[in-house]
């Protein structure tokens, strides 16, 4: 009767463990294995001899300013979705009383549209002829042309997209808070500003990080919302990724710079460090 | 204090307008009687009409709802056997738990590429359904282990140990203890892999095959040359409309019920499952 806890906890693991061995593990290890083959292997499962001729490629100065580029977008998400995300998700919490759960799924209800039609809708409301454009105009702030293909468009677009896996770890975490450590740190004599940053910060910050984690990641693989909403030189690493499997043919390169998103997401992941796990 | 509130609530006012802008213009736009998205020029429903009379549209619709259905029940179901998994500690939990974040912080294009190259280098999976089926399973899993994982670690376990001790066997414990106590959130990790299979057009763009396309990936195929169409601005439309309806109805039900609570205690508890 008494099996060991591990048996138990192992075997209802044992599912997901076999799928993500199969459609995850599987996969990234065969790119990992293509980013060391020479190009154009074909269809051959065989590795033609392994060079490193790829991640040279990958590694170029030439890619550098793309590499940047994309940093920058993710990075502005991120900080966007930061500051949008939290007011929200601390009134959700705190002060939206029985109508917390429906405030939580009305964040998710736009998504219910196609994620290419937000894309879209928001290409309508910043060109030339939008409704932004226009609204400025009114008080003599638009521009020309609109704020279409600008990397503000970019980031705008990426923040609506990633939002809302910002909001819910952060909502989890402010639930979570006891609120009395704040009415504490007021009668210790901390100001608004100190308690802010001394109490309330640390005491969300597994859900700042898990959130921050949850939009970086995509926004930094992303290339459709870029593609769609960028200017003339809009490549992100995740559109270079996706030329090479699917206009110019060099899987290996594709593999490479693979492998080189994954190291940055794991050396993210590693420096997350403890804290953010238990919302993660 | 109150002003402060009243500042939070203001913010929280301007984020769900950033929220709903687009959303609102692609309810307005989809009565244009134009294929411009920016201006309306006039009101029509011919979009509606296209949109039920086009064949493809509505094929890629069935695959896209047929596969969001299948993967969210699969992921729910070996999702939340994982989450109980994880319930309490044991060697190896580290090792599942960096496991089960790993398809969170994947980058959906990687995702795409590496199942692209095993399904048709090594595996010999064709591409389509099932290709799909193993990618969109394998990424909204962890979504629906962090939900119900988080319901599970704060549930009360004096509840199952009184249910054995009462004569429960532990399939009944389970049955009417534990599974009403985690069903809120098994069904909100059930809707999160719905709308992430649903919505997936990155990694899902690598993997449809020929006559199986989802709908996202129809969609950016089709607005790589003439934009997005109105008929998809009228699909989303409707999609958004239905989704609200139901949050409405859920939030009168709320309401209606807590009214009719009586005794503290019931609405106490309806409070708590919340």
């Amino acid at each position: 009767m008494a099996r060991p806890r591990w048996v138990v906890a192992t075997g209802l693991l044992a599912p997901t463990g076999v799928w993500l061995g199969l459609f995850l593990l599987a996969p990234l290890a065969l790119v990992a294995q293509f980013s060391f083959a020479t190009r154009d292997t074909g269809v051959a499962r065989a590795v033609l001899p392994w060079t490193v001729r790829a991640y040279v490629t990958a590694l170029d100065p030439a890619f550098l300013p793309i590499f940047g580029r994309t940093l920058a977008y993710a990075g502005a998400t991120t900080a966007l979705c930061l500051l949008l995300g939290f007011p929200l998700a601390w009134f959700i919490a705190r002060h939206s009383g029985r109508f917390r759960t429906a405030l939580l799924v009305a964040v998710l209800v736009p998504f219910w549209s196609s994620y290419l039609a937000r894309i879209y809708a928001w290409k309508a409301l910043l060109d030339g002829e939008g409704l932004v454009n226009r609204l400025l105009g009114a008080v003599g702030l638009d521009r020309d042309g609109g704020f279409l293909l600008t990397h503000g468009a970019v980031v705008v677009g990426l923040t609506y997209g990633f939002l809302p896996f910002m909001v819910l770890p952060l909502y989890v975490a402010c639930e979570r808070f006891d609120h009395r450590q704040v009415e504490a740190s007021y009668d210790l004599g901390h100001g608004r500003a100190s308690t802010f940053f001394r109490v309330v910060l640390p005491g969300v910050f597994p859900g700042v990080l898990a959130g921050s984690l949850l939009v970086l990641v995509p926004s930094a693989g992303d290339f459709v919302t870029p593609r769609l909403l960028g200017g003339v030189d809009q490549s992100t690493f995740g559109s270079v990724i996706d030329d090479q499997f699917r206009g110019g043919n060099n899987w290996p390169l594709g593999s490479a710079m693979a492998v080189l998103l994954l190291v940055l997401v794991v050396v993210v992941l590693v420096l997350r460090g403890k804290r953010g796990e238990d919302v993660l | 204090m109150n002003r402060r509130r009243w500042v939070l609530g203001a913010a929280a006012v301007l984020v769900f307008v950033f929220l709903y802008a687009p959303i609102v213009w692609l309810a307005v736009v989809s009565f244009n009687d134009s294929r411009s998205l920016s201006r309306v020029t006039g009101l029509s429903v011919r979009w509606y009409v296209e949109l039920f009379h086009d064949s493809r549209v509505l094929d890629a619709l069935g695959l896209s709802l047929r596969l969001a259905t299948t993967s969210a029940v699969i992921a729910t179901a070996i999702g939340t056997l994982a989450a109980f998994g994880l319930r309490r500690a044991f060697p190896g939990r580290g090792v599942w738990t960096i496991l089960l974040s790993l398809p969170l912080v994947v980058p959906e294009v990687v995702l795409g590429v590496a199942l692209l190259g095993f399904c048709v280098k090594l595996a010999g999976i064709p591409l389509g359904f099932g290709a799909l089926l193993a990618a969109h399973v394998a990424f909204s899993l962890s979504f629906v282990v962090v939900v119900v994982r988080a319901r599970v670690a704060g549930m009360d376990e004096r509840l199952e140990e009184a249910a054995a001790d009462l004569g429960a066997s532990p399939l009944v414990a389970f049955r009417t203890i534990t599974l009403p106590l985690v069903a809120p959130a098994v069904a909100a990790g059930a809707a999160f892999a719905f709308l992430l299979s649903f919505d997936d057009v990155v990694t899902s763009s690598y993997l449809t095959g020929v006559g199986s396309t989802t709908l996202p990936v129809f969609v950016y195929a089709q607005a790589g040359r003439r934009g997005v169409s109105p008929e998809i601005v009228a699909l989303s439309t409707l999609m958004v409309g239905v989704s609200a309806a139901l949050l409405v109805v859920g939030v009168l039900v709320v309401a209606w019920r807590a009214r009719r609570a009586s005794p503290a205690s019931t609405f106490v508890g309806h409070v708590r499952d919340q």
